[in-house]
């Protein structure tokens, strides 16, 4: 079975980024970029299904601008055996983003796609669910457990309260979240064997997709700020404050 | 112009974040109806139709529906979805499976996690973990929305009197089936939805600890429990404690971070709160620059202390 792993570019989650003066946007000029974390556990899961012979191919692919070969090469050090690159300086949104990707299942038949829940610099949490309701495929968000076992997955999901587990006939779209696994660390063999793995360009107009923007950001401002408070020196004085000054309990 | 809000309910009643997405639509103008898609959700039904301001509650029931899967759930929605110039989801873990779907099968775009209506078409939405704020204009006919409940106000759940309209439940997918869940059942409020929570980071050290410790004095408080990531990491809390930017998002009357530094991804869970109180050892940890009242000290003395003090 193969197996198809979105990946995308992101602004590391140790980076505070800045909102840039004009208010058109965050800065990200020279800031350090790395794969998504929640794609990271996506393309560990993968690994390890193919460890357990699961799975005979992973295919690692990635939406965007010409750097995001870096973020691919990274998914193959991890164990991605190829990866594709729909290449594109357009901002993409994650309905177009769905639309390549629907695009890359009809060409390469994959038995399972998973990729993060999440991505941590445009907070959207669509893409999935997108791609599986285009493909006509059923999804399981948020997942904490994987189980596959003849043509179905058995995934247990986070969900408000608890966990949930449900099947979905194969092929189907996982999202991950952060309990399913913790990815390893790359190692500079395999990051050397990584440059040798076959990296394919295509470009939007190559899968018939139309990527335009439906969405248009207007301005980008600053969060209202919070001030640091006062210390207190001791218990009484916190419980004090918090009756009659802040007047909460 | 109507709005269709997607009610979260567990069948016989409505979960709370229904309330503040119904305020959501109301913001955008024009009537607001909601769709309760459930197996023997009548009650959830007319709990619908007690909200204030909603004109009319549009109620699916069959088996199809009753494990709220978002094959059938999103197929319900788009059933009628033609309707409307809305469709507002919560931000729940629910909300945020299923809208993705409609939207995508409507060939629209969906804003995520609104926290402002600014207009009918204009948006405003944390990115980064809400180190930014976007607003967002969609040039899409239907709109699809999810609401982060702590945007807006929850409408009123009663002095409404809205009809009841009934339509045909779809047919299941058969793409997908709910094979069982784990729900913990807590006799403490629900994370979203309480005004007070008490917060446990890595600095708890254990399972055991957190729970000695900290238990008490959410108990004494009648607040909910929420974890750091760390924590939930670290199996000290359950997965769905994890407060932060991938995890729940809340903004109680008071948030008590116990043990917890503040990272961003943290802080981005809970910065709206109306009043903050950081106890920590170390004095140089960020979640002082944002706490109202930071308390330096030992955990372990600290917090029995403050258990006993409010007697």
């Amino acid at each position: 079975m193969k197996v198809l792993v979105p990946v995308k570019r992101v602004v590391d989650f140790n980076v505070k980024v800045r909102v840039k003066s004009d208010g058109t946007g965050v800065d990200i000029a020279n800031v350090k970029m790395s794969m998504n974390p929640f794609d990271e556990i996506a393309v560990e899961e993968a690994v390890r299904l193919k460890e357990k012979g699961v799975v005979t191919e992973i295919i690692a692919v990635s939406c965007g601008v010409t750097q995001c070969q870096e973020t691919l090469r990274t998914a193959m050090a991890i164990g991605a055996d190829r990866a594709i690159l729909v290449e594109s300086t357009e901002e993409l949104q994650p309905l177009a983003v769905a639309k390549l990707l629907k695009a890359l299942i009809d060409k390469e038949q994959p038995g399972l796609v998973i990729l993060g829940k999440q991505a941590i610099d445009d907070d959207c949490n669509q893409t999935g669910q997108m791609l599986a309701a285009l493909s006509q495929l059923p999804q399981a968000t948020f997942a904490s457990k994987v189980v596959i076992d003849g043509g179905f997955a058995s995934v247990t999901r986070e969900i408000d309260g608890g966990l949930e587990t449900i099947k979905l006939k194969l092929p189907a779209v996982v999202t991950t979240d952060l309990r399913l696994n913790e990815p390893r660390y790359v190692t500079l063999p395999n990051i050397m064997k990584a440059k040798k793995k076959p990296l394919e360009t295509l470009k939007p107009a190559d899968l018939g997709v139309d990527v335009a923007p439906r969405i248009k950001t207007l301005k980008v401002s600053e969060p209202p700020k919070r001030g640091a408070g006062v210390k207190v020196p001791d218990v009484a004085t916190l419980v004090a404050k918090l009756k009659n000054e802040a007047k909460v309990i | 112009m109507t709005s269709l809000v997607i009610a979260e309910h567990d069948h016989g009643t409505l979960k709370p974040a229904t309330l503040n997405t119904v305020t959501a639509a109301m913001a955008c103008g024009g009537d607001v109806h909601v769709l309760i898609a459930g197996q023997n959700a009548a009650g959830a039904a007319q709990a619908a139709a007690k909200i204030a301001g909603v004109a009319k509650v549009i109620h699916a029931d069959g088996a199809s529906l009753a494990e709220q899967l978002a094959e059938n759930i999103a197929a319900q929605v788009l059933a009628i979805a033609k309707n409307y110039s809305h469709l507002l989801f919560p931000a729940t873990a629910h909300g945020k499976n299923v809208a993705p779907r409609v939207a995508a099968l409507l060939d629209v775009a969906q804003i995520s996690d609104a926290t402002k209506i600014v207009s009918a078409d204009t948006f405003e939405r944390p990115i980064y973990a809400g180190n930014a704020i976007a607003q967002v204009q969609s040039s899409d006919p239907i709109k699809v929305i999810t609401v982060r409940t702590t945007g807006f106000d929850a409408a009123a759940a009663s002095g409404g009197s809205a009809a009841v309209e009934t339509v045909p439940a779809v047919a299941d997918s058969g793409l997908s089936s709910f094979v069982g869940a784990e729900i913990v059942k807590l006799d403490r409020p629900e994370l979203t939805a309480a005004k007070i929570i008490v917060s446990g980071g890595r600095a708890m050290g254990s399972s055991d600890k957190f729970n000695e410790v900290l238990t008490p004095l959410a108990d004494k408080l009648g607040a909910a429990l929420g974890a750091s990531r760390a924590a939930v990491d670290a199996g000290y809390a359950p997965n769905d404690w994890q407060v932060g930017q991938t995890g729940k998002i809340v903004a109680p009357q008071l948030y008590i971070a116990c043990g917890i530094s503040g990272a961003i991804q943290h802080l981005a869970g809970m910065k709206d709160s109306k009043v903050i109180v950081a106890i920590n050892k170390d004095p140089e940890a960020p979640i002082f620059q944002i706490a109202d009242y930071g308390l330096v000290g030992d955990l372990f003395q600290v917090i029995p202390a403050f258990t006993a003090a409010l007697g």
